[in-house]
């Protein structure tokens, strides 16, 4: 009756069976319905199918109105048409029994009805005579109950019954258990049903099976819903038509299986591709392994412990080898690569990150670039070897200077002393202690008069060492003392003073001392032998140059401005023109017209040397920076060719006076010796060659060959090293 | 002055390309997409000659596209194809955010996939560009299908993988390609020669990877999407070439173990050796010819080298490389049912030639050790297999790729090899090639005797300096000596005279000269001392 809302179509249709039930229960509706009204939607939707069975509503009723259902029962299972039997046959059961004895299935009154005191723990009478209270009141006792062990043993002994005997702490007496309740127990020990006369193994009916029975399982007829057209649905449905026509649900794709599935590509080759693909630059191949990635290489491609060491100390970039090499005795040892990944990964960086270039590649041979040049042995005569060493110095021999016969060698040293040698037995004819470290001496290139400038701190000495025939001493103290004879020395300007050497000086054979402001770093000779220049490099002031002229025993300083530290000076062997190399340039001055003609661009960092062609068009000019660079005088002022022949600075160069040689010296301890054809015709231009190298000379304190100086008239070529000798190479 | 003024990077190399970034832009797709993009289509940066110039001024390390480049990108079909992939996942998300399931089935089963036939087709437009490129395709698979499925990749691209590698392998053997094996540390480098290219690819060891962190898998695999794609149009043709059908019909199974070959359609006529025709030829060209026919004989008999002989391989031996070198050459191969299916015949078969172990040590047939057959193969000969013997310390394992210039350093082994090659017998070999490294230290250490005269010679010159007249030595002048001297000296000053930029060019080719002279003296030096080492160790043991 809890259904009985009245909603489902089954109850109506009970409802004219079950009128009576309602009149009985009509009581108790109220609160029914009260559930019904809660429940009634779910349950509608959820049981709608089930109700039909109607055992819920009937067991319901059963517990819910026991007193009353004693004759209703019988009503009932004949109105139950669709029961079935088993549940009918229950149902007998059921109510058999209650006819017997109507509290047999009622669990609250189980208990005894002596004792009335309650389903309550049984010890809280422990320390009590009595067990409970019977319905007047008075308290029933426990019976008395004084056995001991021994009277129990006895008991066990002799009493039949013992075994069936059960203590009720309820009622504390003894029970024998009847027939009936010792086999109830035997059976539900062995796991049976109290039962006897359940069947459990009854064949299972089944309600629901798979065949398709003739009859519904509810005979309810279709609701009317479903043969209304659903507006829900119609909504959905209207939604994905929408949808669909706007495009955003595309009708189920066709499976494709063109992908994975190969054919012949290559079936028509057309050319239309190929225009394009002949810029293409395929990507180059990975280079092929070599005997050192061998599993078992042989043994000289494996690391020594150096090598392994040196391989773990390098970034990995600069390995050579990107793996170690290694040795296993057998196949099977081989393992895994741990590498492999990475290397196919970076391969896969290569491919798509790396520009890619076409590189034009010189296949040279490395003899073809080698320039053709005329054979030196054709370019003789040259100086080849070292054939005489002068020894006798104890300093660097700072500056060598040969007479213009060509017999005698005069050479200036740190150690304060010159010395005169005699070219073909090396013998030192002659020393001259000057007092001061020699800077540069330079013989007077007059052949008539015999006469040698050294310069030494701020004094340049004028000496005549008395070496030649008598005629010439004569003529060369005929041209000192030329001068005194006329007026006095006009000194234009006071810096520079001209002194006699008296005494012992002039014994060694010195003879006049021009006073400088400054130290004198060079001096040279004008190819007539009259006047003389010095370099007093000094970037401050335009005192740097001083033009001497013996004979009137004056001096002038052809410069008014400052051009830069002055290096080195040469005058033109020709014509009056006067050369000037500063640090970086040679100025070439007019000394008639008193101006500037030219200026040379050395393209060097510091010049160190010069010297001027015989013939007045070329110039060489060593440098610190290891350059020797030759200018042609005509051509440009930029050097015609750069030699960068030596490894360290370029000390001294020098020309020959008559052959086409020159040479440079330089702090490497070599001195090489070119030659430089120069032509008369201006078209052609010179032709230099290096023909020999030349070495003698021992490097000392990072020094090597100072000075250099071709002989006058022979091709042999004097240095001056460090070592404090002198070579003359032959 | 009229005129509007010029303005700056408008117009020469600097319009000529365009850097990443803007590249991206103009396509409209992001980075990944834009990488992927240009892998698919093989689209390199380019090196600016002028980088200055093209960057607009600025130095900063940019990479450039060629402008032209990315404009034949924007008519790709593909890159609808991933704007499409990337809305796709973007509905699928939605459909994931919003607990649809139903959209997301259908989202799922309408998942946009896009074809790379096209682009195959535009980047090879022939057979034969394609193969010359098949390398590193085929590196890149072999290396796939080694993979364990731990979600490095798709399942299927390791199948598929292992799929092309499978048929390109059975190709080999059928159409007997192989030229040259080489086991390195590395992995198994194989060279086949197929149409006329010389294709090279790496098998690793059979161990499982151990996978770095540093590489990023969805470039190998973009790589490897495109290189299946390409692998397998080029099976396609070359097994038609075979007139095979592609793919093959035999059972998988059979076909992975390499064991069976692969059914003919037609008998095919190829069976018949190419006759290299006669021309008539004169001189140098006779020569020639003379040289290819005997090489092309040498060839063919290399395809034949292991024919009749009846291998069985051990367990412990790499199963698949081996089976693969024996059957591109002829031999018949099996080996344990329990290592592999497909073996067909057993251990205890009579005929049986040659059995491939690799074990410490064990006792009618040849045992010999795996190394044996790769060597064969390199050396196309059957090398004597003495030296192969179980627990015999085996001769080193040269690589085939290496050609020998003038010059270069060649180990002894390889001297051997060539001898045998050419019919000599190994063991008089041995004696003279000792005799003559004696020899050759006589030869050096007379040399060395010499420079220790000369340098005496020098040395008395100084003395003689400062001691006074001795009687002299007689000096024997050795004329070609001294003419060599003579011409080094002029060579040196002509060196000398040589212009700056010639000059650097010349050290620095005599630079690469030297220091290859230098490698080689130092590995004969190596090798010399390590043989010397070894001969001592022998004395010892025999006293």
């Amino acid at each position: 009756m809890k259904k009985a809302g009245g909603k489902t179509a089954l109850k109506r249709s009970k409802e004219e069976d079950e009128e009576q039930n309602q009149i009985f229960n009509f009581n108790r509706k109220p609160a029914d319905e009260d559930k019904d009204d809660d429940l009634s939607d779910s349950e509608d939707s959820v049981y709608s199918g089930l109700e039909d069975s109607g055992s819920d509503s009937e067991e319901e009723e059963g517990s819910d109105d026991d007193e009353e259902e004693g004759s209703d029962d019988d009503e009932e299972e004949g109105s139950d048409d669709n029961d079935d039997k088993m549940k009918e046959k229950k149902e007998g059961e059921v109510s058999e029994e209650k006819k017997k004895h109507e509290y047999e299935h009622d669990s609250s009154d189980e208990e005894d009805i002596r004792n009335t005191v309650g389903n309550i723990p049984m010890e809280w009478y422990k320390d009590f005579p009595h067990i409970g209270y019977n319905l007047d009141g008075k308290k029933i006792y426990k019976p008395i109950r004084n056995k001991d062990e021994l009277d129990d043993f006895l008991d066990k002994m002799e009493n039949p019954e013992y075994w069936r005997t059960v203590h009720d702490k309820q009622t504390g007496s003894d029970v024998v258990l009847s027939d009936d309740q010792v086999e109830l127990v035997n059976r539900l020990q062995r796991g049976q049903f109290g039962d006897v006369n359940f069947n459990e193994c009854e064949p299972m009916v089944e309600f629901f099976s798979s065949d398709v029975m003739i009859h519904p399982v509810t005979n309810r007829p279709a609701d009317k819903r479903s043969f209304i057209p659903s507006l829900t649905e119609k909504e959905k449905v209207s939604k994905l038509v929408h949808a669909i026509k706007m495009g955003w649900i595309k009708p189920r794709r066709v499976e494709d299986d063109g992908r994975g599935r190969y054919y012949n590509l290559w079936a028509s080759e057309d050319s239309s591709i190929l225009a394009r693909h002949k810029m293409h630059l395929p990507a180059p191949k990975i280079p092929l392994p070599g005997h050192h990635e061998s599993y078992n290489p042989p043994p000289e491609y494996l690391f020594t412990d150096e090598e392994r060491a040196l391989w773990e100390q390098q970034d990995p970039a600069d390995r050579k080898l990107p793996f170690v090499p290694r040795k296993y005795s057998s196949l099977r040892q081989v393992p895994a690569f741990s590498q492999f990944i990475h290397e196919r990964f970076e391969r896969c960086l290569d491919l798509y990150l790396c520009p890619r270039q076409r590189k034009m590649r010189v296949n040279v041979n490395p003899e073809d670039l080698i320039p053709q040049l005329p054979k030196p042995k054709d370019l003789q005569p040259f100086p080849t070897t070292r054939s005489l060493v002068y020894r006798g110095h104890s300093g660097l021999v700072r500056s060598i200077s040969v007479s213009p016969s060509g017999q005698w060698l005069a050479s200036g040293s740190d150690d304060g002393s010159v010395r005169f040698w005699e070219v073909c037995s090396s013998r030192c004819m002659k020393t001259v202690q000057v007092g001061g470290a020699v800077k540069s001496v330079a013989w007077n290139p007059n052949p008539s008069v015999c006469l040698l400038a050294v310069a030494l701190d701020s004094v340049v000495l004028i000496l005549s060492p008395s070496l030649a025939d008598k005629q010439v001493i004569l003529s060369s103290e005929r041209l000192l003392s030329a001068q005194q004879e006329g007026e006095e020395p006009a000194e234009g300007n006071g810096s520079v003073v001209w002194s006699e050497a008296e005494g012992e000086e002039l014994n060694q054979g010195l003879r006049l001392k021009i006073q400088h402001p400054k130290a004198v770093h060079q001096v040279v000779w004008h190819a007539k032998g009259d006047y003389l220049a010095s370099v007093m490099p000094d970037n401050t002031s335009h005192l740097q140059v001083y033009i001497h002229q013996l004979s009137r025993r004056r001096s002038q300083n052809p410069f008014s401005r400052n051009k830069g530290l002055v290096q080195c000076i040469s005058f033109h062997p020709i014509r009056p023109y006067f050369f000037v190399a500063t640090q970086r340039s040679i100025r070439i001055y007019n000394l008639v017209k008193q101006e500037m003609t030219k200026k040379l661009q050395t393209n060097s960092k510091w010049i160190s040397s010069m010297a001027v062609h015989p013939g007045g068009d070329h110039v060489i000019c060593g440098s610190y920076d290891c350059k020797l660079s030759w200018f042609d005088l005509d051509l440009s002022t930029k050097p015609y060719k750069m030699l960068r022949h030596h490894k360290k600075a370029v000390r001294g160069v020098a020309y020959h006076r008559l052959y086409p040689l020159f040479a440079s010296a330089s702090d490497d301890g070599s001195v090489i010796v070119c030659h430089g054809t120069v032509y008369n015709d201006l078209l052609q231009n010179p032709l230099i060659v290096p023909v020999k190298v030349l070495r003698g000379h021992v490097m000392t304190h990072d020094l090597g060959v100072l000075d250099v100086t071709f002989h006058p008239t022979q091709p042999w070529v004097f240095s001056s090293g460090a070592d404090a000798t002198i070579c003359l190479f032959t | 002055m009229g005129g509007l003024q010029k303005k700056k990077f408008e117009r020469g190399s600097a319009t000529n390309y365009i850097t990443r970034n803007r590249a991206r832009k103009k396509l409209q797709l992001s980075l990944p997409d834009f990488r992927r993009l240009c892998i698919l289509k093989g689209i390199y940066p380019h090196e600016p000659k002028h980088k200055k110039k093209v960057n607009k001024g600025s130095t900063a390390p940019r990479t450039f596209y060629l402008l032209k480049d990315i404009r034949f990108l924007l008519h790709e079909p593909i890159v609808g194809k991933f704007r499409e992939y990337k809305i796709f996942v973007r509905k699928l998300k939605k459909a994931y955010g919003k607990t649809e399931w139903s959209a997301v089935e259908r989202l799922r089963e309408n998942k946009p996939t896009y074809k790379l036939d096209h682009i195959i087709k535009e980047r090879y437009p022939t057979f034969i560009d394609a193969l010359r490129d098949i390398d590193d395709a085929l590196c890149m698979c072999f290396l796939f299908s080694t993979f364990a499925r731990t979600g490095k990749c798709h399942v299927q691209t390791i199948q598929l993988c292992r799929r092309l590698t499978v048929e390109w392998m059975n190709y080999v053997i059928a159409s007997r390609s192989l030229r040259k094996v080489f086991l390195s540390i590395k992995g198994i480098y194989y060279q086949a020669e197929v149409m006329g290219q010389l294709i090279t690819w790496v098998v690793p060891y059979q161990f499982s990877h151990d996978h770095p962190v540093d590489v990023d898998y969805r470039v190998m695999a973009t790589f490897t999407e495109l290189y299946t794609t390409l692998l397998g149009f080029v099976s396609f043709r070359l097994y038609s070439s075979l007139n095979l059908v592609y793919p093959p019909k035999v059972s998988w199974t059979k076909l992975s173990a390499l064991s069976a070959s692969l059914a003919r359609v037609v008998s095919s006529a190829d069976e018949e050796e190419a006759q290299l025709d006669q021309f008539p030829s004169e001189g140098e060209d006779m020569e020639k010819m003379e040289a290819r026919e005997k090489e092309l004989k040498q060839q063919e008999a290399q395809k034949k080298l292991f024919e009749g002989l009846k291998f069985y391989l051990n367990r412990e031996v790499p199963r698949e490389s081996l089976a693969f070198v024996i059957r591109c050459f002829g031999g018949q191969v099996s080996w344990d049912k329990s290592v592999c299916i497909g073996s067909t015949y057993d251990v205890t078969d009579e005929t049986i030639t040659h059995q491939i172990i690799d074990r410490p040590s064990v006792g009618k047939q040849y045992y010999i050790q795996p190394q044996w057959l790769y060597d064969c193969v390199n050396a196309k000969i059957l090398l004597p297999v003495e030296d192969y013997f179980l627990g015999v310390t085996l001769p080193p394992h040269l690589s085939p790729f290496v050609e020998e210039k003038e010059g270069d350093y060649v180990p002894p082994e390889k001297l051997k090899m060539m001898a045998l090659q050419r019919g000599e017998k190994p063991g008089n070999e041995q004696e003279e090639d000792e005799e003559e490294e004696e020899e050759e230290g006589e030869q050096e250490e007379e040399e060395e005797q010499e420079e220790d005269d000369n340098g005496d010679e020098e040395d008395d010159e100084e003395e003689s300096l400062h001691v006074k007249v001795t009687p002299g030595k007689l000096k024997v002048e050795n004329k070609a000596r001294l003419e060599q001297e003579e011409k080094a000296e002029e060579k040196r000053l002509a060196i000398m005279m040589m212009k700056k930029k010639e000059k650097y060019l010349y050290d620095k080719i005599m630079f690469g000269k030297k220091r290859k002279v230098r490698e080689a003296n130092k590995l004969a030096a190596k090798r010399k001392a390590h043989d010397d080492s070894e001969k001592e160790k022998k004395k010892k043991a025999r006293k």
